[in-house]
């Protein structure tokens, strides 16, 4: 896809990440181009979930830098309000705030942490409702969705902060199988809509359809980084073969 | 049973109720207080007064009211400090109620989900937004059983003050044992002052708890 420029959204060097005396990530680097969509692929407990919330501040970091657009922000611990939200983060359990509509739920940071105008952020939610297919929802509570309609929300209340980045940590891993579909092709439009992602998913089908770039870690390390349609097909490393080889038997059987 | 003794007793049942009722809207409203200070003190573990709350509640839940009652008529009064009794049983009240609140409190506090607070921070809340408008309105929710539980708890409770010569319910109930030997007619008319106090806040606390429900955590 060539919507990418060179222009590096996130830089991550020699991030040092440890739980007490455990290593989690020993020293990670990495870094996107604007309108990249970067996968993150890996075996359970490889660090890449926790990769990603060391993104947002969301797990202290022991040594390395992080720069968004350039400037260092794991700096000042402060800050981090400020930073998250240029950063748009979505999670695996539906995390919708359950005493609030979806409309008070998408126009909370907008309108608390941002300090924008209300009339503007409400045109621009129910425009990317609508997007979604779920306008008429926007005065239920979450209890009244479903899964997939819950995680749509969380993208869309990511969204309406017009970030700079989004990250979406294992979204539909605890939907019903009929569910993920309707969410991962949210996930895919706005891949081609350019905007600048980074996805931790075990979705193998969708890792193909929408990364540029595939990356496999491993107990915390970059094993290997590669086009999608160099890594599915012909993956270097043993560890990525036989990771490979575990979901293709899974597709085999299903 | 002396049905024109309990009629004539009835305006002086009147008198006293008001002064049940006067007791425990204070003591109910300064329980709520600091009992809502102390859960947010030892939730976001505010060094030192932390431990001065964990001090505090472990003495006012572990000593009976009628001891902070004495504690604060007579033994201050040796010392010098001399208060009303009005005064030291609204006192009392808030000390005894306070530390219960503050549990029911914190237990709401606690209820609130990891991932609830995550989400508030990753869309850019500062502690203070995050506190406001995500973590209290979840933990009042799961909270509003156990703090109506403690009110009702607190309405009757104030039964002890008669100890110290306050005109509530319970001190006329017995002036008229007293006075009279009306021994059944006194706790009959006592009986029924209490329910018809505390029925319509059961009431009202059945229907709170019902509007605040889909507020609750989870799905």
């Amino acid at each position: 896809m060539a919507k990418q420029s060179n222009e590096k959204v996130l830089e991550v060097r020699h991030l040092n990440k440890k739980y007490g005396e455990t290593v989690v990530l020993p020293d990670f680097n990495f870094e996107v181009q604007r309108g990249e969509v970067v996968v993150l692929l890996g075996p359970s407990g490889c660090g890449k979930s926790t990769f990603l919330r060391c993104l947002n501040g969301l797990e202290e970091i022991q040594a390395g830098e992080i720069k968004l657009n350039g400037q260092i922000i794991n700096a000042d611990a402060t800050k981090w309000h400020v930073v998250r939200q240029k950063i748009g983060m979505v999670f695996q359990s539906y995390d919708l705030f359950p005493h609030m509509t979806i409309l008070e739920n998408i126009l909370l940071g907008p309108i608390k942490a941002q300090g924008r105008d209300r009339l503007e952020v409400l045109q621009q939610a129910e425009k990317l409702l609508e997007r979604v297919g779920l306008l008429d929802k926007k005065e239920a509570y979450p209890s009244q969705l479903s899964g997939g309609q819950k995680q749509r929300i969380a993208i869309i209340r990511a969204l309406c902060m017009n970030p700079e980045i989004m990250l979406f940590d294992e979204v539909t891993a605890s939907l019903d199988p009929e569910m993920v579909r309707e969410v991962l092709d949210v996930m895919l439009e706005l891949a081609q809509a350019g905007m600048t992602m980074v996805i931790v998913t075990h979705e193998m089908g969708f890792a193909k359809a929408a990364a540029d770039r595939v990356i496999f870690i491993d107990q915390g390390q970059i094993i290997e980084e590669a086009t999608p349609e160099l890594f599915f097909t012909s993956p270097k490393s043993e560890r990525a073969k036989k990771f490979l080889n575990i979901f293709k038997f899974n597709e085999q059987v299903s | 049973m002396d049905f024109n003794f309990m009629s004539a007793s009835i305006p002086l049942y009147i008198k006293a109720a008001k002064m049940t009722l006067d007791l425990a809207v204070w003591g109910i409203l300064s329980s709520l207080i600091i009992g809502f200070i102390c859960a947010l003190i030892g939730y976001y573990k505010i060094k030192i007064l932390d431990k001065i709350v964990r001090i505090y509640i472990e003495l006012s839940r572990n000593t009976p009211l009628l001891i902070q009652l004495f504690f604060l008529y007579y033994g201050l009064a040796k010392l010098g400090i001399k208060l009303e009794a009005y005064t030291c049983a609204i006192l009392g009240l808030a000390f005894l109620g306070g530390s219960y609140m503050s549990e029911a409190f914190r237990a709401g506090l606690e209820a609130v989900s990891k991932i609830q607070i995550e989400s508030g921070l990753s869309i850019g809340l500062t502690r203070w937004q995050l506190t406001r408008y995500i973590i209290l309105p979840q933990a009042f929710a799961v909270a509003v059983p156990a703090l109506g539980a403690n009110a009702i708890f607190l309405l009757k409770e104030t039964s002890v003050v008669s100890a110290i010569a306050l005109a509530d319910l319970m001190f006329v109930a017995k002036d008229l044992i007293g006075m009279y030997y009306k021994t059944t007619e006194a706790l009959v008319l006592l009986v029924l002052a209490y329910l018809i106090l505390l029925l319509p806040i059961s009431i009202f606390l059945t229907y709170i708890e019902r509007r605040v429900r889909h507020a609750g955590v989870g799905n």
